[in-house]
């Protein structure tokens, strides 16, 4: 492709582009001649050139156009049928040119007689209506300025070729006699003429003549205007009409505008960008080796050599800094084209469109608000009948804005609509499962607009092909997200609502703190970091577990905590997780907060973001690197990657957390994590933590009975609600406390007065209860507490589950060993084993258990489950029997109950005894025969 | 990409220079042209959660390389010991590929290169262009192009 067509393409279509938003404004405004002259020259232009390079085709459409545009300055009434007429031309003309540009220079075969016999007929046709008064009275300024500007370009383009019936046409407008200091017409078409006569017309002058007819157009638009009273304009005129003067400002204008700015390749931008960083990398080196040479001589020049830089840097990001407006270019068409399907009112306000921020940035955020201009055309605006109904003005309005603050850009995108509907958001929001009724009702209206932007979210009463699928603003958060912005939405019933988007500036160069993993150093971008935590011992903030996940307490808060080293797959695996001395970066993405523990915090630092080779850019948790003052490249961590993991951790992360926190437990000792509350009474009451999975608020209003059972329905299934016994308090509206326990598809709700405290605590049985729903009492931090019996609770929900626990207390247990794969079950009878006196160690594999026999402890007795994923209880039976060090440990085979024919099977393999894995009574009575019998014989 | 390959045997006449390098037992002959520069891999930064093939990245002289086990992308067990690695640029980027040991540089006629053995590793076949029989051992001509090309499927897979 040769340079001339590739400046014509560029030029062409930014030339298209401006010409789609003046025609809007066109036939909004249909009397501003100035709009006119605007697209009118634009579309000539284009025309000129194309007959220059030979492209046949876009001159004829060009001309057909710029035909039907000179009828509109004659008078014709402009219609909307004819503006979108000329706006598909112009969409057939970008075409071809997206085509040529493809075929590198030639045009595609074709014809455009359909569109061109179109606008010829629209041209034709109201030849009379010079005559006619036009639709829309012609407005005595404007049109003037439409004439002469003509015959100044046919002057200098096609000098005889167009007769110059618009200047006639237009003269019998001026009404009035001349005041002081105006011109006569005629006056100015002269000087015009000989103005533009003194610009070359060949095409490489194009440009300065468009220049020529700018300044024109100014002159004959301040020419005629002292009616309105303005003094300045008064005294422009004469300057005007002196033809020497009129010259040298033309050429004044037209030196001083393409002086000012030249045409830049963006790959040479983006190779300095490089550079530029390479020089910042380079300073920051030297700056790290002066800092430990102190007696350089170098330092001072070192410092200037610094401010160079930065002022450099500085000076090339500016370079790749474009007004917002570039990205708003495409909406008023999108906005008109809406408004003509919809059949409303649009008018779409642009406030601040040169606030200008990175290209890269713009690039990303162009699909997010067309999006977003969209969504208000349709759901936010009203349609004209409604609008009525509500006494508002036809006419809705959207407004765009932009500004600078610190060191983002926001965008606002506004609309004077009807608001958003926060009863229809918060019914969709618990019917997605979003949120609990009893979550909702305690949200402020602002939070619960956020549930927008949860992913297949769409309030829209009816899908339109233009939007209210319900993907869309999920995606347009994510868009944002990428870029390290955010975005937020306010509304005011029947006032319209507010979408705020608050964008970085660039994304070259971020300010990112320097963590350490494992050894490794990793920067996280600032722009996440929400603050820094150290949790120790004593420390006020604590790391707890709940359902074996680790979460920190942190104010209101409770955050999920995840190592870094873990997530990016480079933590050592034997090491056990240990948060009692823990430095925790929380971050924000979105809405989703949460904890990283990192081993150590460097610094802050201006990093320079490089780019992944491709083959590494596909990488979940790694946008980029950067190279450190000391030579180093480090990752540059991606948060949205984080989160993505953390908040909702996968299979394999739950399960390994799993496995490290139960040998967290056994490493910890006897303590176990209770979960303390009040029901019924007074006295403190207590769950042990790590079979609760999660803790809800029952909201009255929801409770139904089944069979006359209480139920609700929960995360789309109906369970079964207990209350603790008689006394709690049943509420009849509002909320009540709620502990969830759930295991392999059975949950049911549990039912308090009130949710106290969470505690680590020795779990010493002091009495042994003969209530059906206690497993006895404990001394938790001075004070008595029940121990709730969990499987008794489950048991009243399910009908058949673990029986009761019957048998007295034996202060002689030995050391157990249990092995079962659910965590469930291990949680479930651990606290019943150890409140019967034993020492019970838990594993959650056949592995893990041979592992831990393999140590120091020595076992008295091994229970464990026969079903088990990978080695299975028979295999670890064998293995077991096959080792001479532990070949005597009584094993105990839990197992479904009924499989008889596994029993056989089992005593093959060299189980002791076996236990239905529900008969509990069993279990603990077998354990006391063989403790017993083992105490027994040490006695 | 096969098409490639069939010009490079058959049009070019006369000789070719070839940079010999030594991965795990066996000694491959990289195009000169390919090679920027050689040196020692140093401080490698190990990238989270990517391929084994790649070793990681690391800073040469202001430049981010992509550092590449030769070995894990050829299927050979690791080896202990120093190292040196090949700087090759390819589509605007900068990789280092791992090698056991530099050796010369060597011009070899073209008309004397044989096509792969049928049976030679597909792993290896895929990113050899050819045999040359030198008196003491055979060299391998290694298609740089053909291996960083591996690095994208290998992802895929």
């Amino acid at each position: 492709m040769d340079d001339l067509l590739r400046e014509f393409l560029t030029e062409t279509n930014e030339s298209l582009d401006v010409a789609d938003v003046e025609l809007v404004k066109f036939e909004q405004d249909p009397n501003n001649a100035q709009i006119l002259n605007n697209i009118f020259r634009l579309v000539h232009t284009m025309k000129g050139t194309c007959g220059f390079i030979g492209l046949s085709r876009l001159a004829s459409l060009a001309h057909a156009a710029e035909t039907l545009m000179d009828q509109f300055r004659q008078g014709i009434p402009v219609t909307t049928e004819a503006v979108g007429l000329v706006l598909i031309t112009v969409d057939r003309i970008k075409e071809i040119l997206v085509e040529i540009e493809a075929s590198e220079g030639s045009e595609p075969p074709g014809s455009d007689e359909d569109l061109i016999s179109q606008l010829d007929a629209l041209s034709a046709a109201p030849a009379a209506a010079i005559a006619a008064p036009p639709l829309v009275p012609a407005d005595p300024v404007a049109a003037p300025v439409a004439a002469p500007v003509k015959s100044v370009m046919n002057g200098a383009a096609a000098p005889v070729s167009e007769p110059k019936q618009g200047v006639a046409a237009v003269m019998q407008q001026l009404e009035r006699a001349l005041k002081p200091g105006e011109v006569s017409m005629e006056e100015l078409e002269r000087v015009f003429r000989e103005t533009a006569v003194e610009v070359p017309a060949a095409r490489a002058k194009l440009a300065e003549l468009d220049n020529a007819k700018a300044v024109a157009t100014v002159g004959a638009a301040t020419a005629p205007t002292p009616a309105a009273g303005s003094l300045p304009a008064v005294r422009e005129a004469p300057h005007a009409a002196d033809p020497e003067a009129k010259s040298a400002r033309v050429e004044d204008h037209a030196l001083s505008v393409s002086n000012q700015s030249i045409r830049v390749n963006v790959t040479l931008l983006e190779h300095l960008m490089t550079m530029v960083s390479e020089l910042v990398l380079t300073r920051n080196q030297l700056l790290e080796i002066a800092r430990r040479d102190e007696s350089s001589d170098f330092k001072v020049a070192l410092q200037r050599l610094s401010n160079v830089t930065g002022e450099l840097q500085g000076a090339i990001m500016r370079t790749r800094m474009q007004p917002i407006g570039n990205a708003w270019q495409k909406l008023p068409r999108i906005v008109r084209d809406l408004a003509q399907e919809l059949g409303k009112h649009i008018e779409l306000e642009q406030i601040g469109a040169e606030t200008e921020l990175d290209r890269q940035v713009l690039e990303q955020i162009k699909d997010p608000l067309t999006h977003m201009v969209r969504n208000s055309a349709d759901h936010g605006l009203e349609t004209t009948e409604e609008r009525r109904r509500a006494g508002k003005p036809d006419k809705g309005t959207i407004r765009l804005s932009a500004y600078h603050q610190g060191g983002h850009v926001i965008v606002e995108i506004s609309d004077d609509g009807k608001g958003l509907d926060v009863a229809r958001i918060r019914a969709k929001a618990q019917e997605n499962g979003l949120a609990t009724a009893a979550e909702l009702a305690k949200m402020p209206d602002s939070q619960v607009f956020r549930f927008i932007f949860a992913a297949g979210f769409s309030t829209a009463a009816k899908i339109t092909n233009v939007s209210g699928r319900g993907v869309g603003m999920d995606v347009v958060r994510s868009n944002i997200e990428v870029i390290g912005g955010a975005v937020d939405v306010t509304s005011r019933p029947g006032a319209g609502c507010t979408f705020t988007i608050k964008i970085p500036l660039t994304l070259a160069i971020v300010p990112a703190l320097i963590v350490e993993a494992m050894g490794e150093r990793f920067a996280l971008p600032q722009s996440s970091v929400v603050e820094l935590v150290r949790v120790q011992p004593n420390s006020f903030h604590q790391v707890k577990r709940l359902k074996d996940a680790p979460v920190l307490c942190l104010r209101e808060k409770l955050l999920p905590i995840v190592p870094l080293a873990q997530l990016l797959g480079i933590a050592d695996d034997g090491k056990e997780q240990k948060f009692d001395d823990a430095l925790i970066v929380v971050l924000q993405v979105g809405n989703q907060l949460f904890g990283v523990v990192v081993d150590a915090v460097s610094h802050t630092e201006e990093i320079v973001v490089k780019p992944m080779a491709s083959v590494l850019r596909q990488l979940p948790m790694v946008s980029g690197s950067t190279i450190l003052g000391d030579g180093r490249v480090i990752m540059i961590v991606d948060p949205v990657g984080l989160a993505k993991v953390a908040a909702s951790p996968d299979e394999t992360l739950g399960s390994d957390l799993h496995n490290t926190a139960a040998a967290a437990t056994a490493a910890q000792g006897q303590t176990t994590p209770l979960l303390l509350i009040r029901a019924g009474s007074d006295d403190l009451k207590a769950v042990p933590l790590s079979l609760v999975t999660r803790l809800e608020e029952l909201e009255a209003t929801k409770l139904e009975h089944v069979n006359g059972h209480p139920v609700i329905q929960y995360r789309g299934a109906l369970i079964p609600i207990v209350y603790v016994n008689e006394k709690v308090k049943r509420a009849i509206n509002g909320t009540q406390p709620m502990l969830i326990f759930s295991d392999e598809g059975k949950t049911m709700g549990l039912v308090v007065d009130e949710i106290v405290d969470v505690v680590d605590a020795h779990l010493d049985m002091q009495l042994s209860s003969d209530a059906e729903n206690l497993l006895g009492a404990a001394i938790i931090d001075g004070q008595a507490a029940e121990i709730l019996d969990v499987g008794h609770y489950i048991d009243q929900a399910f009908g058949s589950w673990f029986k009761r626990l019957s048998g007295t207390r034996d202060k002689s247990g030995g050391k157990l060993l249990v092995v079962d794969d659910s965590a469930f079950y291990r949680n479930l009878i651990e606290p019943v084993l150890k409140g019967n006196g034993f020492e019970v160690t838990a594993c959650g594999s056949a592995r893990e258990a041979l592992d831990r026999l393999g140590g120091e402890t020595r076992f008295d007795i091994i229970v464990s489950d026969v079903e088990m994923p990978g080695m299975d209880g028979f295999q670890f039976a064998q293995a077991v029997r096959g080792d001479p060090q532990i070949r005597n440990v009584p094993i105990i085979a839990l197992a479904s109950e009924g499989a008889y024919d596994l029993v056989e099977r089992g005593r093959a393999a060299g189980f002791t005894d076996y236990i239905a894995k529900s008969d509990r009574a069993g279990l603990i009575a077998a354990l006391k025969e063989f403790t017993g019998a083992i105490h027994g014989e040490a006695a | 990409m096969s098409q490639h390959v069939v010009i490079k045997q058959d049009v070019s006449p006369g000789g070719s220079q070839f940079v010999t390098v030594r991965i795990g037992p066996q000694l491959f002959g990289l195009p000169i042209e390919a090679v920027q520069e050689v040196f020692v891999p140093d401080h490698i930064t190990h990238v989270p959660l990517c391929i084994p093939q790649i070793e990681g990245v690391l800073n040469l002289r202001g430049r981010i390389v992509t550092m590449v086990n030769m070995r894990r992308l050829l299927g050979l067990p690791d080896g202990g010991g120093a190292s040196m690695a090949v700087g090759i640029e390819h589509k605007g980027e900068s990789y280092g590929l791992i090698i056991d040991s530099m050796g010369e540089v060597m011009m070899l006629d073209n008309a004397s290169r044989e096509a792969n053995p049928t049976n030679l590793d597909p792993q290896w076949a895929g990113l050899a262009t050819g045999v040359h029989r030198l008196p003491s051992e055979l060299l391998l001509v290694l298609d740089v192009e053909l291996a960083l090309a591996r690095l994208t499927t290998d992802r895929a897979a």
